[in-house]
């Protein structure tokens, strides 16, 4: 290391047109603290090539999400100067906006039974392609395809067109004698065909659950039915607990992105949220008080409620998966 | 070099795609339980298909057929509505629309696979001060719902007078504000073995050197899936252009499939599925070329996060 570190500086000023201008440096200073030479170009080199990430982090990300915090306690349309509301808009919104607590009701409705659903269709068709690899390779990808698409506005009308009244849905179940009529004028239908959707874009929690599979260790399996284990058993004291951090982090990232849900209820909804505001869910209702009644200060106070839902409900499964996780080997 | 760019692809397909440990004897399956298997599947495989192969169908109907026919098949084949939409609408050409979302996908992946690798080998591979503490808030980033930083983020763009143009759509991706991006290359940088970058540092090679002619050749596999979630997200995206696109003749596909889709001014519900189903082509065929990559990219985020 001592021997090299002799030539590399010489090298370096040599190289230095090639490589940035962060690169030359004295030959002075170069010689005696080289170790400090080399952290301080590690240091200039590291920001060099956060340059663009910092930019946005600060530009896009932090600087923006002050302005918002400081206008959820204003108010603000865009044209007059904000004015200071203190807590007003936070107190307004759970005490005399009943079409908001509407929308926080169907959207936990919608992320609290459709989550679930789609986790486990995605663990059950996960544990089924893993069951024999020869062809599984086809419906894997079959299944997935949907994940690619689904937050489309094309899929969003094709949804509507396949539960409407007389769409193909309704007709089948009407040929075995179920007679619901459309789905989509429906109040009591629409949030479940809505649920469906995400459902339907099971596709991508699968394909982390069957790579999580396929490194659970078969003797396990072995072991257990040595000892006797039925199916049901396996599942229970096998494969879930190998699954563990797994199930985890699908159920973080598919719970946070279905509070998200919005283009397909705009689209389904023409941008209403309707029929009876069941679709307006919470980022819709969001844009309309933003966007459309220019209520800014509002709807950064509505965005700010959603942050902290979504920080709690991060934190409350970070802190239970102590108690449920199971981490193997140098995986932490 | 061009032996271990082979290994770590094939690695990092493999990660994803074949059983961890080598094979093994399972039980003997019976014929009878795998023909099970594979019929049930197939059936899955038809209800989950079916919205879209109903859409390719419907693009054929006869405008009259909707609500009459809603089985898959039309009664009689029409290419109208393709010929239809073709002119566009609102005064704008169909390939308009194309162009558009063309455009901002190709420049999304642009800005995306340059400032994401970029930060990916300075949190990789470079040790500087702070890396600890912006690394942390990086992946902070990746829970945070963008829904909170819109209205803000609409306010300075509409100060800087930049609504109506990409500006507003194309400047975070150059900025590599979706951490999901930078997360994927920097877990597939860390597998990828330290000892070259460090004979090359020995060499007197500095970082930019490095980057450029060690680490961009074998991340490539990363690159590709990150360029194509890019393309497919760009695509896709509803609430951006809904936002910052006023013109006609700006909108990329989504916006302009609403003009299609607005029932108050009696939409055609043929012309809106033909555009519906064109406006996926693109999507599916990067689907059907790429898949393996999308399917290890999704994979590997999985296990590793």
């Amino acid at each position: 290391m001592t021997t090299h570190t002799e030539s590399r500086a010489g090298e370096n000023i040599s190289a230095a047109p090639t490589g940035t201008a962060a690169e030359t440096r004295s030959p002075a200073t170069a010689g005696r603290p080289r170790k400090n030479a080399m952290t301080r170009r590690d240091n200039r080199a590291g920001y060099v090539f956060l340059l663009p990430w910092l930019l946005g982090f600060f530009g896009l990300t932090i600087g923006p999400m002050a302005v918002s915090l400081y206008l959820s306690f204003t108010d603000y349309d865009l044209f007059t100067a904000p004015s200071f509301v203190g807590f007003d808009n936070f107190v307004r919104m759970f005490t005399e906006d009943p079409v908001y607590i509407k929308s926080v009701q169907i959207t936990l409705l919608y992320v609290l039974v459709g989550t679930p659903i789609k986790l486990a269709a995605a663990l059950g068709v996960a544990m089924m392609l893993n069951y024999r690899n020869k062809g599984s390779a086809f419906f894997r990808s079959a299944f997935y395809a949907p994940s690619l698409i689904g937050a489309s506005v094309s899929v969003a009308i094709v949804w509507r067109a396949m539960f409407a009244g007389d769409g193909p849905v309704d007709t089948t179940l009407s040929s075995i004698g179920i007679n619901i009529g459309g789905w989509v004028g429906n109040v009591d239908l629409i949030i479940p065909m809505m649920i469906l959707l995400a459902v339907w874009q099971f596709g991508a929690p699968m394909v982390i659950f069957l790579a999580g599979l396929k490194q659970v260790p078969q003797e396990l399996y072995e072991a257990a039915e040595v000892d006797g284990a039925g199916p049901i058993r396996k599942f229970r004291s096998v494969t879930l607990p190998m699954l563990s951090a797994v199930i985890f982090f699908n159920l973080l990232l598919e719970t946070i992105a279905a509070f998200q849900v919005f283009a397909s209820a705009y689209i389904i909804s023409n941008g209403s949220g309707g029929p009876a505001g069941m679709t307006n869910f919470y980022t819709l209702y969001l844009y309309k008080r933003g966007f459309a009644d220019l209520q800014m200060g509002y709807a950064s106070a509505m965005a700010w409620v959603l942050v902290l839902v979504v920080a709690v409900i991060t934190f409350i499964l970070f802190k239970t998966s102590k108690n449920w996780v199971h981490y193997t080997g140098e995986n932490r | 070099m061009s032996n271990t760019s082979e290994a770590v692809r094939g690695e990092y397909v493999e990660i994803a795609l074949a059983p961890a440990t080598p094979p093994r004897r399972r039980p003997k399956r019976g014929a009878v339980q795998t023909a099970i298997w594979f019929v049930v599947l197939l059936g899955f495989t038809f209800i989950v298909l079916y919205p879209l192969v109903w859409l390719f169908f419907a693009t054929f109907k006869t405008s009259g057929e909707f609500g009459q026919n809603p089985g898959m098949l039309p009664e009689t084949f029409t290419l109208d509505n393709y010929i239809k939409v073709i002119d566009g609408i609102a005064g704008v050409p169909l390939l308009r629309f194309f162009g558009n979302s063309l455009f901002l996908a190709v420049f999304s992946v642009i800005g995306t696979l340059v400032s994401s690798a970029m930060a990916a080998y300075a949190f990789a591979r470079v040790k500087f001060k702070g890396q600890r503490v912006l690394f942390a808030a990086m992946i902070g980033t990746l829970l945070l719902p963008f829904h909170v930083i819109i209205i803000p983020q609409y306010i300075i763009f509409q100060k800087l007078e930049l609504i109506d143009t990409y500006v507003p759509l194309l400047l975070g991706k150059f900025l590599a504000t979706e951490a999901f991006f930078v997360f994927l290359i920097i877990q597939f940088i860390r597998n990828i073995p330290q000892d070259m970058d460090e004979a090359a540092r020995l060499d007197g090679a500095g970082h930019p050197r490095i980057f450029f002619s060690i680490i961009l050749p074998l991340i490539q596999p990363a690159l590709v899936t990150c360029a194509i979630f890019t393309f497919i997200g760009s695509w896709n995206d509803f609430l951006g252009p809904l936002l910052y696109v006023n013109s006609p003749e700006k909108y990329p596909l989504p916006i302009a499939l609403r003009l299609y889709n607005d029932t108050t001014s009696g939409s055609d519900l043929g012309a809106t599925f033909a555009v519906s189903f064109l406006a996926l082509v693109p999507i599916l065929i990067f689907f059907i070329v790429f898949q393996r990559f999308l399917i290890a990219g999704v994979a590997t985020q999985g296990l590793k996060g």
